[in-house]
């Protein structure tokens, strides 16, 4: 499947887009390419442009400058309603006085389908989501995940290019955010249509999409897999915005064409390769590294490893049932490392204050500026 | 502590409290508004010679009122005078209130609200009579036409008629009808018109298929506010109405001070309060009907 | 679309302020006849609004029934709001309904009703039967004020305070109180204009004293004492927009308070 993705053509592209709200620069320099049929999310905190690139592709917002081509199509000029785009609202906008039936076959009316047609459409939509026989319902009657369903099926029904979701799950609770989201993923590959979907849960991108745009300040700053994203984030920010990321001073110098060598407080001297090494920057100029608190654990009495071991003693803790979350701070650092452990059977959970050796190693270290 | 154990006993029930509460409003209401209705209705089967008045029931004062031409033309003319101010202001206050909603910025809606409420909170008196300075033979809007050389001599259709006071009560009622239309436009969810025009349609298609059915409740309820008070107004057309002009409220009070046939009066009256019930009550079903399948 | 409808609201603003406008004109316009051409500007208007003690009269017994008014109908607004946000009790639409009839009903209805039970009671008219009249159709405004005030109100503010030791009572006066202040003072100024603007009860219902808009009804017969009805009018509009100024001001206060936003409007 990956492999058919990645070569799949463009079905939307960006090129260099810009967007002003008066002074407010909210989109600044924006080039991508969407791929067909991908699931692709925009990710990023509140305020970060995602939801306006959104808008922009749908057609709700001119560009200030910069192109979008949408299925090879310059959308200049092309208003939303004329664009192969169909949206599934936050607040999922189904309309109140309509009942179910009518919000979902709403963009029917300008086919020229006849009366049955169209209800079989409906039904067949309906059906898609999972809501067959609620097409009579007020939409008023509906919970939160039906009227999500509604919504989605009133979007595919026009078997639009592109799906746009706009923080389609931030309005459910978490059970039923986890079970939706399961449900769009496969619908997504049952109809193959590319959605595009923005979040600000990065957990939910992760899950969900085939690439993930990291955005900050109106501008994409990493645009990869989920995969490399976490493994290999190429700034400080984009680690710290996905997942727990510990980060140490640090310096390296070159050793030679396939090592960089590093020195990072608290864990000493390790030798890396060039591919943990962000491109476009000399190694001179890194300031820290960043290590994931999973690929580290802290060593029990006695016992014995081959990987890099490092000191220092548990300050806090956080226990989850599954895991714990231990902080602990290394010798001669200022600030404590996260530390996650699975809770075996014959472990005991450390106590605070416990001296601890915690075992790492160097092919897990990200080198940033 | 002893506040706690103590609160049951001073916490009565919930609804003895609103009870409570609501007595002395409710008191004022029954005693100064049902009661006096009551009486109206009651008086409306009475009959009056000169200064006597037979308490013995009967239906003469609307066997009067129903077929004496006189009458029957006033509750007519009335409820067209009234149902042409309400077609009027409601249609005229619609793309105000769209406008207000739609495209005035957010920060500055309170302002145009309160500028279009102004009017109304000045002597009701004086403004009517104003209108009778403007629209009247040598008013200003004559003065000014014949100024330009627009018109050679005084159009004299706008005053002492009918037109006048459709005129006159349709800018009376303005905030009236623009008020609710402007809340029922301001609480549809922006995002519908987007999901309108995300499936296909364009802006007038959005605005008959998504924005006006939405808007109906604040139509209705501006048809009612205006038209309820209208057709009892009185200062109106007894200023700018001339003959052709009056209205049911003249009579009534002509009945009461000047004729001293209260009785009569008061059937008029009652009638009245029945031609405004029927009027409200069908469009409280059409809005329930609008309404089905809503909140 | 925004463009024609810009240019259509402004003519209708225009519309609506016409009246208005002309009435400073006509109030300095040194002419008897209120019709252009203008003949030149003048005080002495103004000055005749002081000459004449029926008007004087006239403006006290109108004050003095607004401010009337004004309390009785806000402090049963207040016992009225309170009950309808706060507390459920059976058959409260129905009472509620009855209260805000006034709202619906025409006015001449109300002041006929009246004057028939009155009259039938024996009893004579005066500034008593106009205030009885007039906080009978100002009554619902102030609920529709209080109510939102009182909505906007957080249940739990109340309750915390009752908690903190204070009774119910109490805690209504130091705590539900100085928030819907904004809506008292508001309600207060609602029901001050609306009896100071009232006519068609006051006809009815005064007896030999009349109010203020009673007192213009008469003379609007007498062609010559039109411009200084202008001039009275004049005076009486700015006074109304800074009754309002103050009560929008009070409103958004208040809403500020509660932490609403700010949706504008009196009604």
């Amino acid at each position: 499947m990956k492999d058919t993705r990645a070569t799949a053509r463009p079905i939307i592209t960006l090129e260099a887009v810009e967007k002003y709200y008066g002074d407010y620069h909210a989109l600044r320099g924006i080039s991508a390419e969407i791929r067909q049929g991908e699931f692709f999310s925009l990710l990023g905190p509140s305020g970060c442009g995602k939801t306006t690139l959104l808008r922009t592709i749908a057609g709700f917002e001119d560009l200030s400058a910069g192109r979008l081509f949408i299925d090879g199509q310059d959308m200049a000029g092309v208003p939303a309603n004329k664009r192969p785009t169909n949206m599934v609202f936050q607040s999922y906008a189904i309309f109140p006085h309509l009942s179910v039936a009518e919000n979902v076959g709403f963009g029917l009316r300008r086919t020229r389908l006849s009366k049955t047609d169209k209800a079989a459409r409906v039904e067949a939509a309906l059906a898609m989501v999972g809501l067959s026989g609620y097409g009579g319902r007020a939409a008023h009657a509906l919970s939160g995940g039906q009227r999500q369903r509604v919504a989605l099926a009133r979007a595919l029904i026009l078997e639009p290019t592109v799906l746009l979701l706009d923080e389609p799950l931030s309005a459910l609770d978490k059970k039923m955010r986890d079970q939706m989201q399961g449900e769009l993923r496969r619908l997504q590959r049952q109809v193959g249509i590319t959605f595009i979907l923005v979040t600000h849960d990065q957990e939910e991108a992760l899950i969900m999409s085939d690439r993930i745009a990291v955005m900050f300040e109106g501008q994409i700053a990493q645009l990869d897999t989920p995969q490399m994203l976490y493994r290999r984030p190429v700034s400080r920010k984009v680690g710290e915005f996905i997942g727990v990321m510990n980060f140490l001073p640090a310096r390296a110098t070159v050793a030679d064409e396939t090592h960089i060598e590093v020195e990072a407080a608290g864990l000493g001297r390790a030798v890396i390769g060039p591919d943990q090494l962000p491109g476009g920057w000399h190694p001179g100029q890194t300031q820290s590294v960043g290590i994931r608190p999973e690929t580290m654990s802290i060593l029990y009495p006695g016992e014995t490893t081959d990987r890099r071991v490092a000191t220092g003693v548990v300050e806090d803790l956080s226990y989850y049932g599954d895991m714990t979350y231990y902080e602990v701070r290394l010798d001669g650092v200022e600030r404590p490392m996260t530390i996650s452990m699975k809770n075996l059977v014959g472990r005991p959970v450390l106590e605070r204050g416990t001296e601890a050796r915690v075992a790492w190693d160097a092919r897990s270290l990200v080198l940033f500026a | 502590m002893s506040d706690r154990i103590r609160g049951p006993r001073i916490g009565r029930s919930e609804a003895a409290q609103g009870y409570l509460l609501v007595a002395t409003p409710l008191a004022y209401a029954l005693l100064l508004l049902a009661v006096p209705l009551g009486a109206i209705v009651l008086f409306s089967f009475w009959s009056q010679d000169y200064l006597t008045i037979d308490t013995t029931l009967t239906l003469k004062n609307y066997r009067e009122a129903l077929s004496d031409p006189l009458y029957r033309q006033l509750l007519l003319r009335s409820l067209m005078i009234s149902a042409a101010v309400t077609a009027a202001t409601v249609l005229t206050a619609f793309p105000i209130a769209y406008y207000v909603s739609f495209y005035v910025p957010p920060e500055r809606k309170a302002m145009w609200i309160f500028l279009i409420t102004i009017p109304f909170w000045t002597s009701y008196l004086i403004r009517v009579f104003l209108w009778k300075v403007i629209l009247g033979y040598n008013g200003v809007f004559n003065t000014t036409l014949l100024g330009l050389g627009i018109i050679d001599e005084p159009l004299t259709f706008i005053l002492y008629n009918a037109n006048a006071v459709v005129i006159t009560l349709a800018h009376a009622y303005a905030p009236f009808a623009i008020l609710p239309i402007f809340v029922a436009l301001e609480k549809i969810d922006r995002s519908l018109h987007e999901a309108s025009r995300d499936l296909g349609e364009g802006y007038l298609s959005t605005f008959w298929r998504v924005t006006l059915p939405l808007a109906m409740p604040g139509v209705v309820a501006a048809v009612l506010i205006v038209f309820i008070p209208t057709i009892g107004d009185y200062v109106t057309p007894m200023l700018v109405g001339g003959p052709d002009g009056r209205m049911i409220a003249n009579m009534i009070q002509t009945q009461f001070l000047r004729l001293n046939n209260a009785p009569m009066g008061a059937a008029l009256a009652v009638l009245t309060m029945a031609m405004v019930s029927a009027v409200a009550l069908v469009f409280v079903f059409l809005n329930r009907r609008f309404l089905r399948g809503r909140q | 679309m925004k463009r024609p409808l810009r240019v259509y609201a402004i003519l209708y603003l225009a519309f609506l302020y016409a009246p208005i406008a002309l009435l400073p004109v006509f109030a300095f316009n040194d002419g008897t006849v209120i019709a252009f051409p203008l003949r030149g500007f003048t005080w002495g208007w103004f000055e005749q609004l002081t000459e004449i003690p029926a008007l004087h009269a006239a403006v006290l017994n109108s004050l003095k029934i607004a401010v009337s008014t004004a309390i009785l109908a806000t402090c049963l607004g207040v016992l009225a709001a309170r009950a309808a946000t706060r507390f459920a009790f059976p058959g409260k639409k129905g009472v509620m309904g009855l209260i805000m009839l006034p709202l619906v009903l025409p006015e001449i209805i109300v002041a006929v009703s009246l004057l028939v039970v009155l009259l039938q009671l024996g009893l004579s008219l005066g500034a008593w039967t106009v205030i009885l009249g007039h906080v009978l159709i100002a009554t619902p405004f102030s609920i529709a004020i209080l109510n939102s005030a009182f909505q906007g109100l957080d249940l739990s503010l109340e309750e915390a305070a009752v908690d903190l030791g204070e009774t119910r009572l109490s805690s209504f006066r130091l705590v539900t109180l100085p928030l819907v202040m904004p809506g008292i003072i508001s309600s207060l100024l609602i029901a001050f204009t609306i009896s100071l603007d009232e006519f068609i009860i006051a006809f009815f219902l005064t007896g030999t004293e009349p109010t203020l808009p009673v007192y213009l009804w008469g003379q609007l017969r007498f062609p010559q004492r039109l411009p200084v009805i202008m001039a009275l009018g004049t005076l009486l509009v700015l006074a109304s927009v800074l009754l309002l100024a103050i009560a929008e001001y009070a409103r958004r206060r208040g809403a500020a308070r509660t932490g609403q936003k700010d949706a504008g409007g009196f009604l």
